[in-house]
């Protein structure tokens, strides 16, 4: 009988079936259907964004984790293909070349690796290269293409760019038929997307739920002439709030442990996202918002500690 | 509370009748084999013993008496392979192929025992919680003066993946645990008495269910309570919380809140005890698991080395066995030495193929898992990357002591990060 080749490690001996490269591959299939609805509404110029971005930031975490002395073979995780994708939908489809590849490196070296690599990150790293390219290059960043079919071939803003833009119904704006990022402008794409990662259990609903829901309340406020009398629909359709909301402001790493910081780090980034699309000189404050509830998570986690069993409330 | 959902993998077993083992040539007793203090030999190496012969005295109130399971004659009283604690003083016997009993199998009538009476039996007869933690069971049946106990709670969940054992005793054996019920409740001088069984095993409600309308002479009020599949809803502290909505304070015992609870297999033996004067030597375990042609719940004498209820069980040696573990998946213990033994808190016998490997390990990815699964409302990721940067501070101020071992936290870890093993690290340092 073999009795000198056995394992001996601690318990559980059985681990769920879903690992951490798992998670992260069903992340990128769930952000499939947005990328797919970029291509379509803006041409293949919109694919390659996308595969400069996901090759720029695979390249820049190998080299890195070189670097580091780690495991080069850990880019497999799949976590730098994720930031590649998420980056290159937060671009307009028809940039220069080297933004994107500008943009990976930032994103993963100033972004992720830097604080250590995977799990270690406090900002977004998909958001810092966005914030970054976006200060140093505003203009390419916001010059934005429209749909291929559109008349008006020739670049265009954003709806929410626009000074009171209501030339856009409802429905173009759910279908994505208007100018904007790769990844944001197809609303029920990412609604696809992220029902998917919710049913799931990949991500909670508590983020988006509380996120969302207080850009709408915010908005409907305060968003038009006199209180309750803003286009919360609008606001909801349009900009990068259903992306961040649903999958940026999930990014495990850089948000709250518990529901109850969940819940506060949504409404956090809800609250300054309204701050900033209503009164700051951006017409667009998703990215922002997230960027600077990342940096208040650690304070959130201290103050929501899951309570105890067998302990009572104080 | 939080639960997790492993997927059940009783199958191969779940159908089995409890089978008799074969009479192991040799077995092995450990003095320390439940809570509590290490029982004192009381028999001296070349004694003749028989099946059920005192061979170790308890040594104070929180400990157990040790019989011999086989009989023969004691070869030697000195360190052995021991499932839990690497190595341990023990009795050794081999057996002369008798298995002759020490004890006669007269039926005792119970109707005029005291509850004192009940207690010294089950005290005399060595019985320990059969669940695993083995705390001797008298303690559990002598509370403390001023605590009030108003209900018995019979642990019936059996939450853990593979295993079977409890599950087959109740449809097997359902009127002669409706009787040790009935005893228990009498020496605890309780009314109510709740049987806690998963959803997963509706024969073995059903088979209680009928077994309490037909046994006339019970003394209590006893209910089966259907559970939820999840685990670890068989856990004390879980299983007293989903049936009675009462949670046992931080640092306490069950007593604490007016429960004592107790494992079927527990009842069954204490049922034998006080009926049959039968002392703890033989309990019904799962051997289940990769490798092996017959998986099966067995009967087996305490003290059995695990290699022989391998080969029992048809282990096709010329495989690459991966994992032996004592117990459950989920918190069973892994085995390097074949010849360690059976002991009266054991559950199982696992055998693990390589599919069950451990994947490598990566950094926390904070995602939360760990505290959506953890039943005692705690943050384990936080209590781990404390540990890992010997932040021990960190850690301790996140509640390691509450921890249950369940393993549900380490199952969810898509980090594969070994938490349970980190937090018992911050369990030892925090205490000191």
């Amino acid at each position: 009988m073999p009795s000198n080749n056995l394992t001996v490690t601690s318990s559980p001996h059985i681990k769920s079936p879903l690992s951490a490269r798992k998670i992260m591959y069903l992340v990128i299939l769930s952000l499939l259907p947005a990328g797919i609805a970029g291509i379509y509404i803006f041409g293949l110029c919109s694919l390659k964004v996308m595969l400069i971005s996901i090759i720029s930031c695979v390249i820049s975490e190998a080299v890195f984790l070189k670097l580091r002395n780690r495991d080069p073979k850990a880019i497999l995780d799949g976590s730098a293909i994720l930031t590649g994708l998420l980056l290159a939908y937060n671009m307009p489809p028809e940039i220069p070349f080297w933004i994107p590849i500008v943009g990976g490196v930032v994103s993963i070296v100033l972004g992720k690796q830097i604080f250590g690599g995977l799990g270690h990150n406090i900002f977004n790293p998909a958001l810092v290269g966005r914030v970054f390219l976006q200060i140093s290059w505003p203009v390419y960043m916001t010059t934005w293409k429209n749909p291929k079919w559109a008349i008006d071939a020739v670049s265009s803003a954003t709806p929410l760019a626009k000074e009171g833009a209501r030339g856009f119904s409802y429905l173009d704006l759910f279908l994505g038929n208007h100018g904007g990022s790769i990844g944001e402008v197809c609303i029920l794409a990412l609604i696809i997307g992220a029902l998917f990662l919710i049913f799931t259990k990949i991500i909670s609903f508590h983020i988006p739920a509380s996120f969302i829901g207080t850009v709408m309340v915010l908005a409907w406020i305060f968003g038009g002439e006199g209180f309750f009398r803003g286009d919360f629909i609008f606001h909801l359709l349009t900009g990068g709030l259903v992306l961040g909301a649903f999958f940026m402001a999930t990014d495990y790493v850089t948000c709250p442990l518990t529901r109850k910081g969940k819940i506060i780090f949504g409404i956090g980034c809800g609250v300054l996202t309204v701050l900033i699309r209503l009164r700051g000189s951006y017409p667009e404050g998703v990215s922002y918002a997230i960027l600077f509830m990342n940096a208040v998570v650690p304070l959130i986690d201290r103050y929501t500690k899951t309570r105890v069993y067998g302990v009572s409330k104080k | 509370m939080n639960f997790i959902h492993p997927p059940e993998l009783k199958e191969s077993t779940r159908d089995k009748k409890i089978e008799i083992s074969s009479l192991p040539k040799k077995v092995i007793l450990p003095l320390s084999q439940h809570t509590g203090a290490p029982s004192e030999p009381v028999v001296k190496v070349g004694d003749i013993v028989k099946v059920g012969t005192p061979i170790a005295n308890s040594k104070g109130f929180i400990s157990s008496r040790l019989h011999s399971s086989i009989s023969g004659k004691v070869v030697s009283i000195e360190d052995q392979p021991h499932p839990i604690i690497g190595r341990c003083k023990a009795v050794a016997i081999e057996s002369d192929g008798q298995d002759a009993k020490a004890f006669s199998n007269e039926v005792r009538d119970v109707s005029d025992l005291s509850s004192k009476e009940i207690v010294e039996i089950v005290k005399d007869s060595g019985i320990v919680g059969l669940g695993g933690a083995a705390f001797p069971t008298h303690v559990k049946l002598s509370p403390p003066p001023g605590k009030n106990i108003d209900t018995l709670i019979i642990n019936g969940a059996e939450c853990e993946p593979f295993l079977t054992c409890d599950h087959r005793l109740m449809l097997e054996r359902p009127k002669e645990i409706i009787y040790g019920i009935d005893l228990m409740a009498r020496s605890l001088g309780v009314q109510d008495v709740i049987v806690g069984i998963e959803e997963n095993k509706v024969d073995a409600i059903e088979a209680l269910g009928s077994a309490l309308f037909k046994v006339k002479s019970v003394g209590c009020k006893v209910k089966v309570v259907k559970l939820k599949t999840r685990y670890p809803q068989g856990g004390e502290k879980q299983l007293i919380s989903t049936l009675l909505k009462r949670e046992v304070p931080s640092g306490g015992l069950p007593l604490d809140i007016g429960c004592v609870v107790s494992n079927v297999q527990t009842v069954f033996s204490v049922y034998e005890a006080v009926y049959f004067n039968k002392p703890l030597y033989e309990r019904t375990i799962t051997v289940t698991g990769s490798f092996l042609k017959n998986p099966n719940n067995l009967l087996v004498k305490i003290g059995t080395p695990i290699r022989d209820l391998l080969e029992f069980c048809g282990l096709d040696s010329s495989e690459d066995l991966y994992k032996v573990i004592m117990g459950g998946p989920m918190t069973g213990v892994a085995q390097f030495d074949m010849g360690a033994p059976i002991l009266k808190g054991t559950s199982g016998i696992l055998v693990l193929d390589k599919r069950f490997g451990n994947e490598e390990e990566i950094d926390c990815i904070r995602c939360g898992r760990c505290i959506e699964g953890c039943p005692a409302g705690l943050m384990p990721c936080m209590i781990g990357i404390g540990v890992q940067n010997n932040r021990f501070d960190i850690a301790g101020s996140y509640n390691p002591l509450d921890c249950i071992e369940c393993g549900a936290c380490a199952y969810e870890c898509p980090s594969r990060i070994p938490l349970v093993q980190l937090i018992k690290l911050a369990k030892t340092k925090v205490k000191k």
